[in-house]
């Protein structure tokens, strides 16, 4: 079984290239980076107390460390998508790819738990792709993003656009070095969730509030969720759009393009 | 539905020190805003520790209060919740504390 989200032996995560059809299993267990600890006895009844003091997420966090220095090295802005199933997170990213994708190179990591459907639709609109399946998992973890690097291999000065698995609580803990979380959240799940779900609100920079062509067909009060989000996070910054209508998708990719720009100047 | 993966963690860090012997205690340090469930991590451990050197050992969890500062005042209070207003009406908190998710110690026999 896995160790960190507890999927079994026979679901490891694993690979899909799209293009190709060839799948590769990831062990995540192949690595046991060992915690520093100091061993001495406490007391005369023979056993033996061991101060550890180890962080339970370490591993997976030094992996996001060395992608994060991976992602500065190549130039390369990553971020995390992060949502709950459904809130329009792969058709964001199509939209995006459609609208952006001639202007710069942009890659992209998909997480679900299981089929390739969602790389396929972003491989039709001609961007580079890699599926993970994590199988019974419920999040993805910095060491598929690391494996996930291999096969994309994202060009310098590109964005690497990261889709979580659909889960608003799961992926807060796991850091994949991005540069920051991006939440996207629809107007059809309720104003509330900022305030029920806060630790995913509190660990993004950003929130896309999506669908919003259907606001005249539902009790969703925009106004009160961004007041929500605010609560949990006051630096949080808000796109509201929709991808079906393309409405406010310009203040989006134009953030994009001035993240990837003041990168660049950053860089030089 | 994290928590299961997480106690295979706490497992394979003491399973690692351990090196064979017999643990009988796990001491772990995890804190009220740490969005794990104390009572979650025991109903796992039973199962996760099965046939490693955890087997039968006593799971101590030593909870950490949550603490929250005040970016705008700098006052420190408790709280229960990640989030929340301080006395000031500020609602530009942080957690300074309660985020742990720590194996603390172990006891060999």
């Amino acid at each position: 079984m896995c160790t960190t989200c507890g999927c079994g032996e026979n679901s490891k995560p694993k690979l899909i290239d799209p293009k190709t059809g060839n799948v590769v299993s990831i062990d995540l267990r192949q690595s046991h980076d060992r915690e520093p600890a100091h061993h001495h006895d406490h007391d005369a009844s023979h056993t033996k107390t061991i101060h550890l003091e180890a962080e339970i997420l370490a591993k997976n966090d030094r992996i996001a460390e060395r992608n994060r220095e991976w992602f500065q090295e190549q130039n390369i802005m990553a971020l995390n998508l992060v949502s709950s199933p459904g809130s329009g997170k792969t058709t964001l990213l199509e939209q995006t790819l459609r609208d952006l994708g001639d202007q710069m190179p942009i890659f992209v990591i998909e997480g679900d738990q299981e089929t390739a459907n969602d790389a396929e639709r972003i491989r039709a609109t001609g961007c580079r792709v890699v599926q993970v399946n994590t199988g019974t998992g419920c999040h993805l973890e910095a060491n598929m993003v690391a494996h996930s690097m291999g096969k994309l291999q994202p060009s310098r000065n590109s964005i690497v656009m990261i889709e979580n698995v659909g889960n608003l609580v799961c992926p807060a803990l796991f850091d994949l070095g991005e540069r920051c979380k991006v939440v996207i959240l629809s107007v059809t799940e309720g104003e509330d969730k900022p305030i029920k779900y806060p630790h995913m609100f509190r660990a993004s920079d950003i929130m896309i509030l999506n669908k919003i062509d259907l606001l005249p067909y539902v009790q969703f009060a925009p106004d009160k969720c961004i007041q929500y989000a605010r609560q949990v996070n006051p630096g949080i910054h808000v796109f509201q759009l929709s991808t079906t209508t393309g409405e406010g998708m310009d203040a989006w990719t134009r953030w994009l393009k001035q993240q990837v720009q003041s990168k660049e100047k950053m860089g030089t | 539905m994290h928590e299961l993966g997480i106690t295979k963690n706490i497992v394979t860090i003491v399973s690692q020190h351990a090196k064979g012997t017999r643990v009988k205690r796990v001491s772990l340090e995890i804190g009220k805003l740490s969005a794990v469930v104390p009572d979650a991590i025991r109903f796992c451990f039973d199962v996760c520790a099965k046939g490693t050197e955890l087997e039968n050992a006593d799971l101590e969890i030593i909870e950490i209060a949550g603490r929250k500062r005040c970016r705008d005042c700098q006052l420190t209070t408790e709280t229960n919740q990640v989030y929340g207003p301080c006395e000031c009406g500020s609602w530009n908190t942080a957690p300074v504390a309660g985020e742990e998710l720590r194996v603390k110690e172990m006891e060999l026999a």
